[in-house]
């Protein structure tokens, strides 16, 4: 699966260079370097959400590309998590959550003065391939014996869940509530739940590992996820660079590739 | 003043002053944690509901893994230390993976055995309807996995350190091989299996990687101390630091209850 | 209680010990050797400790041990008591608990067990050391606890291995003539094991010499004394052990003669022991501190490896150890006239 969005991406580069559209960005007080800048250089640290992990992957193998003297490094994990980390002094150059709320924490330290939403994310329920108890709905899981899986309360994805259940008129019991979303996701994989409530990108990039069903639109949930370049970054100008990248249609390919929508 | 007799007081400053830096990088978090402790509320963050489920569950699981432990590990020690069979040295090393084992690790080869779809726990589900994830009883066998070494070897230890010879004499006194163990084997390695007793509780207690791995996270049945912590670190510090606290404090416990019997063998007294 | 009958043939890696014995009720069997004869691996084989290769083990008419019958009875089940060399006493338990433990293990409550072990403790006079450790106690006074814990099991025989080794001189011979008190009062038989002859001389009955694992000679103490088998016996029985009555630091010998005493307060039925070489040959009557000189005259001169031994029939009559040199010095034949002299100090003096 990442292999297709790395074409998609290097097609794009190959497009952008030759336009010069802007980002579709909510604040505008960022001023994004170009791809191919001067200005970009050095190592950079990115802190984001699990379930960002294929898109943001491959779109720091293509920033690396194009910005050659950039190394990128990416530290994965739940979004709640990594703003208490950040918050507490880790070093992030950059920061991209699955949820306001988690970047609000990081805000309110004052650490993240500016920020753009650049992809939106709804959920999905994955299911093992091979599983002997039919889901079809949400209101499935709600059926007595079916085990299902969620994130921890405190990581966008979980409270999402929550919501879901909640919009939907669910009464549903986990039996877990893991870590993040990458971890209901094992779960699933692992055959150990008859359901987990995960991004639809997670559905997407455990390919054949899972069978997912999909939420209706109206029934759904969705995240918007902000970025923000850290202040105090030891590298400001690559952070700006990467955000805006991000933000780019080489970018936004990318993520829509990986499944997420238009923010 | 007598030369030698300070030479023999005051310790020599190329020691003095690495071993100050080892106290103080080993006392220094721990102090952190007692001095930036959110003292006023500890009552209300310690009897809240979240941390009375993951103090009551924790204390039930690591008693259990700890009672499992004695039960099954003191026969195998037994074995390890005096029976003869082929396998032996193999069977005592495989007693030790647990230790060397990163706790995550652990947790997933017990999904691999015990989980739903695992070697051993398919057939506890299709036959019987068992399922060890998510439950509590799963809890118990994680931590029964990471601590029960500890048991076993304490007890091996002792056994081997033991005089058979008194155990002989209480042969010739006409006591049973059951009367032997019971009023002569028994009594004498007793300091060492309340030692090893202790460490298995502690090591259950804090038990976090294979846990969370295995057993899941779910407040009341499968959150224990640790994984509160973990948890609460996001959402609610100040618990978490208050959690801390206790697992702290039963760590301290520990030590001063054991002292130095760490892994003492043999005869007491 | 019927005694021990016993053929026991052991591999012992470095040679066989095969050795036949039998002791009645209310013997005492000495199992004299030197280190490494084989006498603690016939003590094991015994008790059960050991299972043995060829041969058999009867206690009491029962069968323990019949390899060619593949009968083999654990030691629990065996009913004999074992006195170690070391005692292994019990750590963990008092001195009235490790008593009872006999008691306790064949089915007594532990009130029961603790009152049968009182009564051996009164017996033994540990009375006041009853509720201490085994830590605390004397040497001497864990050899009387080790027995005592034997004999509460009520055995059907006892064993003893090297009972008193683990004493300092000093303390040996007072345990020594309690324990001969003590064997007397048991009805079963008894073997006991040592390499010191005074331990043989002193407390059995009869006389096993077991050397390299074979039976070198058998007998009652005089028997063996008076004509050893090998070099090993001679050395090491060459002892004289005289009975008579003691009072007042005098001893009246039975066969005729007396002798005076290191101790003066001893009364009553005696035993004296008195080396061989702790006598001298004179001959004309000497002078000087010994305070014991008689007369006799010699029956018999013996080589036995590099010393002589002289029989000499006297008041006392005795064996007298000395150097080929002095035997040809003094010129002693059968029936030459000597002096013989040897000091108060020289003198063992049990109550008998």
């Amino acid at each position: 699966m990442r292999r297709p969005v790395i074409l998609v991406v290097a097609a794009a580069l190959a497009l952008s260079a030759c336009s010069s559209a802007g980002p579709s960005s909510t604040s505008p007080a960022t001023s994004p370097a170009t791809p191919g800048s001067a200005a970009a250089q050095g190592a950079l640290t990115v802190f984001a959400a699990s379930s960002l992990k294929e898109a943001f992957t491959a779109i720091g193998k293509a920033f690396e590309a194009a910005n050659p003297g950039v190394s990128v490094t990416f530290n994965f994990g739940p979004s709640s998590t990594l703003a208490t980390q950040i918050g507490a002094g880790a070093p992030a150059d950059v920061f991209a959550s699955a949820s306001g709320k988690t970047m609000d924490t990081v805000a309110a330290a004052g650490l993240a003065p500016s920020r753009s939403n650049f992809a939106t994310n709804s959920l999905e329920i994955a299911t093992p391939p091979a599983s002997s108890v039919a889901i079809s709905s949400l209101a499935d899981l709600a059926k007595p014996g079916v085990k299902v899986a969620v994130c921890q309360q405190a990581v966008p994805c979980g409270a999402g869940a929550q919501t879901l259940f909640t919009k939907n008129s669910v009464q549903i019991k986990p039996v877990t509530e893991e870590v993040d979303v990458k971890s209901v996701l094992a779960k699933v994989e692992l055959g150990e739940v008859d359901a987990g409530i995960v991004y639809v990108t997670d559905v997407q990039a455990a390919g054949a590992k899972v069978v997912g069903v999909v939420i209706p639109a109206d029934h759904n949930v969705t995240n918007k996820y902000p970025i923000a370049a850290i202040k105090g970054s030891a590298n400001a100008a690559t952070a700006q660079a990467f955000v805006a990248f991000v933000l780019s249609p080489a970018g936004q390919a990318a993520l829509a590739s990986a499944g997420f929508a238009a923010p | 003043m007598n030369k030698r007799g300070r030479s023999r007081s005051t310790p020599p400053w190329p020691v003095a002053i690495p071993a100050i830096i080892a106290l103080a990088f080993l006392v220094l978090p721990v102090l952190g944690l007692l001095i930036r402790a959110p003292w006023g509320r500890l009552i209300e963050l310690l009897t809240s509901r979240t941390s009375l489920d993951a103090l009551r569950l924790s204390l039930v699981t690591a008693l259990s893994a700890t009672v499992i432990s004695i039960a099954i590990g003191l026969p195998l020690a037994w074995l390890l230390a005096r029976a003869e069979f082929p396998g032996r040295r193999f069977a005592r090393a495989l007693v030790t993976v647990p230790l060397v084992l990163p706790p995550v690790v652990g947790g997933i080869a017990l999904l691999l055995a015990f989980g739903r779809r695992g070697m051993v726990g398919q057939y506890l589900d299709s036959c019987c309807g068992i399922t060890l994830p998510f439950s509590t009883p799963g809890v118990v066998v994680a931590e029964t996995f990471v601590a029960m070494p500890f048991l076993i070897i304490t007890v091996e230890g002792a056994l081997r350190g033991l005089d058979t010879r008194l155990e002989d004499a209480a042969a010739t006194l006409g006591a049973s091989k059951w009367a032997v163990f019971r009023r002569v084997t028994l009594p004498l390695i007793g300091p060492s299996l309340i030692a090893g007793g202790v460490l298995t509780f502690a090591r259950a207690l804090g038990e976090f990687g294979a846990t969370i791995t295995f057993a899941g996270n779910l407040p009341g049945v499968t959150q224990t101390l640790p994984l509160a912590v973990y948890m609460g670190l996001e959402g609610d510090p100040d618990q978490a630091i208050a959690l801390s606290l206790v697992l702290l404090l039963v760590s301290i416990a520990v030590l001063v209850g054991l002292r130095d019997r760490w892994l003492r063998t043999g005869v007491a007294s | 209680m019927t005694g021990v009958v016993a053929r026991v043939v052991l591999n012992r890696g470095d040679f066989t010990l095969d050795i036949e014995v039998a002791v009645a009720p209310g013997e005492v069997v000495a199992v004299l050797g030197p280190n490494g004869a084989g006498k603690s691996s016939l003590l094991r084989a015994l008790c059960g400790l050991a299972a043995i290769d060829q041969g058999q083990i009867v206690i009491g008419d029962v069968v323990v041990d019949d390899p060619a019958r593949d009968v083999f009875v654990d030691p629990a089940r065996r009913r004999i008591g074992f006195v170690f060399q070391d005692y292994r006493l019990f750590p963990h338990l008092s001195v009235l608990d490790n008593v009872a433990f006999g008691p306790r293990s064949a089915g007594a409550s532990g009130g029961k067990a603790r009152d049968q072990a009182r009564v051996w403790i009164d017996r033994f006079g540990l009375t006041d050391l009853a509720g201490r450790r085994p830590g605390e106690i004397s040497g001497g006074q864990a050899q009387r606890v080790a027995l005592a814990r034997a004999l509460a099991a009520q055995p059907h025989a006892l064993l003893l291995d090297e009972p008193l080794a683990a004493l300092d001189i000093a303390t040996r011979q007072d345990v020594r003539a309690e324990l001969r008190s003590h064997l007397r009062s048991f009805q079963g038989p008894t073997i006991l094991v040592t390499h010191d002859p005074l331990d043989a001389l002193v407390l059995a009955d009869r006389v096993v010499v077991l050397e390299s694992g074979r039976v070198t000679q058998a007998g009652t103490t005089a028997q063996i004394a008076q004509r050893p088998a090998t070099s090993y016996v001679a050395q090491v029985m060459g002892l004289n052990l005289l009975r008579g009555q003691a009072s007042a630091g005098l001893i009246a010998l039975d066969d005729g003669g007396e002798l005076h005493a290191p101790d003066h307060l001893l009364a009553g039925p005696a035993l004296v022991a008195v080396r061989p070489t702790a006598i001298s040959l004179h001959a004309h009557k000497p002078e000087g501190s010994a305070r014991n000189v008689w007369a006799g005259h010699v029956t018999g001169v013996q080589p036995i490896g590099d010393r002589v031994r002289v029989t000499v029939s006297g008041a006392p009559s005795v064996v007298v150890d000395v150097t080929a040199g002095a035997v040809v010095e003094l010129g002693l034949v059968a029936g030459s006239e000597v002096w013989l002299s040897t000091k108060a100090t020289e003198l063992e003096v049990y109550p008998g």
